[in-house]
């Protein structure tokens, strides 16, 4: 039977019906939903790791043990977990194990745009790419095969656009596949100098037999036959754009694209007069193409950044023609309209932190997650942010080097597990007098609401131990400790007063549930009344999307089907003007 | 014969929602489907766009800025916003909500005041309503993406007025299904 699946779905269903027993993984967009469908199959073990790189070596625990399985990630996600990969590749699976990796070409919710193709290259282990919510099922189980027959990884990459349409695809029943339980075999699991140099050279060998593999194995690789003039290579969703785009050319779309099918380029380079390479992301594919000895154009005319939508191909169709793409523009009617930015809900808990701090001159270095929003007006309360723990680890830094202002570091309660408590630790004992905020949202929020180990709760709805931050930062050697509750904005104020001119290291947990999450705590609609308010719009400083002023003579108004009943506006007025 | 949707919106006015209901009415009545969404970081309050592409021959999940076939808008100024896609003779259905963004709120941006005229001369075949206030008079803010998908179901006729009450019962609860099909309804006399 046919479903309307995402590629996301689509890649849980595939690794349920390859038989899949075990799968790790941490949020990140657009990579999250893989494993919360995943989770619902029956028959199934799946876990929230708390990062990424925990989440793969688990899984290789579990492929050596004999189970099937798989580990998911945004692109960012691998650097975490990329040590782990590169030495995976040299002591090899036993049961198949799939690296699921979500690129975001575009940025649509990262800080970078990165090419996972690359990692494939570095660990030298297989990369195959769907482009379409069918291709992302018939991969799983197609690239599990792979996995066994070549005893390595393979990744499966997907991108924003791939994870999040959704396309007809076919379903079958599971297949189980057992293994026997696992035999120690030190010189193949255990990559001491001795044996890793030789399963170095064995690494060698299954690249070249994967390179006469991947152009003899046609099923991964697909060929439209249309006119010779123009031929195209590409792989993943783009290929589907340019079959739109390019309705004359005949295009090669490639699944399993590293190791390159050598020859399978060569024949089709030798089929058309004008070949060019268009693949989203750095030009891994176009280079080679041209080492091979093919002449070949590709990010000459194809944009090097950014998200290759069929807009954009348009245009580079135009350029290879020497033509006008005749784009429609946005409408000259659009051009004043006011953005839409993304923004912390109204009544968000992390609006009273970022408010408090604004009070003060501090240099605030942030982290991952909703509260990154925290950078923008009026609240702009964020300097910098680097990655996942960052925010902990570069205050330090800054204290270091002799910042004068005080130094603020904040991550989120997610975060603080991922990758903050070793900064945390660099603090104490390397003896920096930062202030550390966990903003405490008992969630992963950004990513739609994941368990962490925190929640007390799994993935798959069991009850478990919730870590204590307090404790952690206790063992850590913290001694200064004060937990808020940030809806308070009088009491949050008080306590980073004494905590910034604390000389030590203080931390400070911010803690009230995501109000999106917790919906009972959602109170009364909050009001203005028009005859109290005297326009002076404190209440506007905190930036609650509930808070409407359509301009500056109009009084600001709450829009109660947004108002959360968060209290905050009514504490910042002046005037009384605000209560529910 | 390829059709294309654009829906575009807010977060939390229930976008989402109207593109799968459109894909599952096209999927029921035997057509390829693929659908695509794109959201912003925080859940509520940025821009949401759906595209819903169906037909014969479908390959790519995104629609190429001017092609599109209707354009639905659940506030006024996201469908200046995405006006571009719709191809020439396309129909727009708008709906008069304004929702103020936080930019405006804080005085970094202003909302466009004329916004009907403005609509009025960038959509030759325009259907504008307050599908809010409908929604409010059967009972449930909620449903003015159902009211939406009623104004323009006429425009995709290869779909049947059975079908459309088939996807809706397959894509929402059951407690809900009643006033939604009455909703569906109302948007189709609007
Ligand atoms: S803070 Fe009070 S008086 Fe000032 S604009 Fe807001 S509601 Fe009016
Ligand atoms: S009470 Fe005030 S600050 Fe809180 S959600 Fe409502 S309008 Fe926003």
């Amino acid at each position: 039977m046919r479903q309307l699946f995402s590629g996301n779905e689509a890649i849980a269903r595939g690794a349920w019906e390859a038989g899949v027993k075990t799968a790790f993984g941490y949020p990140g967009t657009p990579s999250t939903e893989i494993l919360e469908n995943f989770a619902r199959y029956p028959d199934v073990y799946a876990e929230w790791s708390p990062n990424e790189k925990v989440a793969l070596e688990a899984a290789v625990g579990a492929s050596l043990a004999g189970a099937r399985s798989f580990v998911t990630m945004k692109h960012v996600g691998l650097n975490v977990a990329a040590d782990p990969l590169m030495t995976l590749s040299y002591i090899g699976v036993r049961a198949g194990l799939l690296i699921v990796v979500a690129d975001d070409p575009g940025q649509h919710s990262s800080q970078t745009e990165q090419d996972t193709r690359h990692y494939a290259r570095l660990a030298k282990v297989p990369i195959v790419e769907p482009g379409h919510a069918g291709e992302c099922r018939e991969y799983m189980i197609r690239a599990f095969e792979l996995s066994e027959k070549y005893c390595c990884p393979v990744i499966l990459r997907t991108t924003t656009c791939v994870s999040h349409s959704r396309f007809l695809t076919d379903t079958a029943e599971r297949q189980e596949h057992p293994f026997p339980p696992f035999a120690p075999n030190p010189s193949q699991y255990v990559p001491l100098p001795v044996w890793g140099r030789k399963l170095r050279v064995k690494i060698e060998e299954r690249l070249d037999a994967q390179v006469a593999d991947n152009a003899a194995d046609l099923a991964w690789h697909r060929e439209f036959t249309r006119q010779s003039d123009l031929g195209i290579i590409s792989s993943g969703v783009t290929a589907l754009h340019c079959l739109d785009v390019f309705p004359e050319a005949t295009i090669l779309k490639l699944g399993w694209s590293w190791p390159f099918p050598d020859d399978l380029l060569r024949a089709f380079a030798a089929k058309v007069k004008r070949l060019i390479v268009i693949e989203e992301g750095d030009p891994i594919l176009e280079e080679h193409v041209r080492a091979l000895g093919l002449e070949a154009e590709g990010k000459n005319v194809v944009p090097r950044t950014g998200e290759l939508t069929p807009a954009r191909l348009a245009l580079v169709k135009a350029a290879l023609e020497g033509q006008d793409a005749n784009l429609p523009a946005p409408l000259p009617s659009a051009a004043d309209l006011p953005t839409r930015p993304p923004i912390l809900c109204a009544g968000c808990p992390h609006r009273g932190i970022f408010y408090a701090l604004a009070q003060f001159d501090v240099v605030v270095t942030g982290d991952i997650g909703c509260y990154s929003l925290g950078v923008f007006p009026p609240l702009s309360r964020t300097d910098v942010v680097l990655c996942m723990g960052g925010g902990f680890t570069m205050a330090h830094g800054m204290t270091k080097a002799g910042e004068t202002r005080p130094v603020v570091g904040i991550v989120g309660d997610s975060t603080f597990f991922h990758s903050g408590i070793t900064g945390l630790l660099n603090i104490v004992y390397n003896r920096s007098p930062a202030t550390c905020i966990v903003v405490d949202n008992r969630t992963t929020a950004m990513t739609g609401h994941q368990e962490h180990p925190g929640t007390g709760c799994t993935l798959q709805g069991e009850k478990t131990a919730s870590a204590s931050i307090e404790a952690i930062a206790r063992a850590c050697g913290v001694t200064r400790i004060q937990v808020v509750n940030p809806y308070d904005i009088a009491e949050t104020t008080r306590a980073l007063k004494e905590e910034l001119s604390a000389q030590e290291p203080s931390l400070i947990i911010s803690r009230a549930p995501c109000i999106l999450k917790e919906k009972k705590a959602i109170g009364k609609p909050y009001a203005i009344e028009p005859q109290k308010c005297k326009n002076c719009r404190a209440c506007l400083k905190l930036g609650c999307p509930a808070i409407e002023a359509a301009d500056k003579r109009t009084k600001p108004t709450i829009n109660p089907q947004l108002c959360t009943g968060c209290s905050m506006c009514a504490q910042v007025c002046r005037f009384d003007a605000i209560s529910s | 014969m390829n059709r294309n949707i654009v829906l575009c919106g807010v977060g939390g006015q229930g976008i989402l929602l109207s593109a799968k209901i459109i894909a599952s009415a096209a999927e029921l009545t035997g057509f390829e489907v693929t659908t695509h969404e794109i959201h912003g970081m925080a859940q509520r309050g940025g821009s949401v766009t759906a595209q819903i592409r169906y037909g014969r021959n479908v390959h790519s999940p995104l629609i190429l800025e001017g092609q599109a076939d209707v354009l639905a808008s659940l506030e006024a100024c996201e469908a200046l916003r995405f006006g571009h896609y719709l191809r020439p003779g396309g129909l727009a259905v708008v709906s008069s909500q304004r929702l103020i963004p936080v930019t405006v709120s804080t005085g970094q941006a202003r909302y466009p005041e004329n916004l009907d005229k403005r609509l009025q001369q960038a959509f030759p075949r325009l259907i504008l309503r307050d599908f809010c206030a409908l929604a409010s008079g059967l009972g449930d803010v909620r449903m003015s993406n159902t009211i939406m998908l009623g104004a323009l179901a006429a425009e995709l006729a290869e779909i049947t007025t059975e079908t459309w009450n088939e996807a809706i019962k397959l894509c929402l609860k059951p407690a809900f299904l009643n006033s939604n099909l009455a909703a569906f309804q109302a948007g189709a006399k609007a």
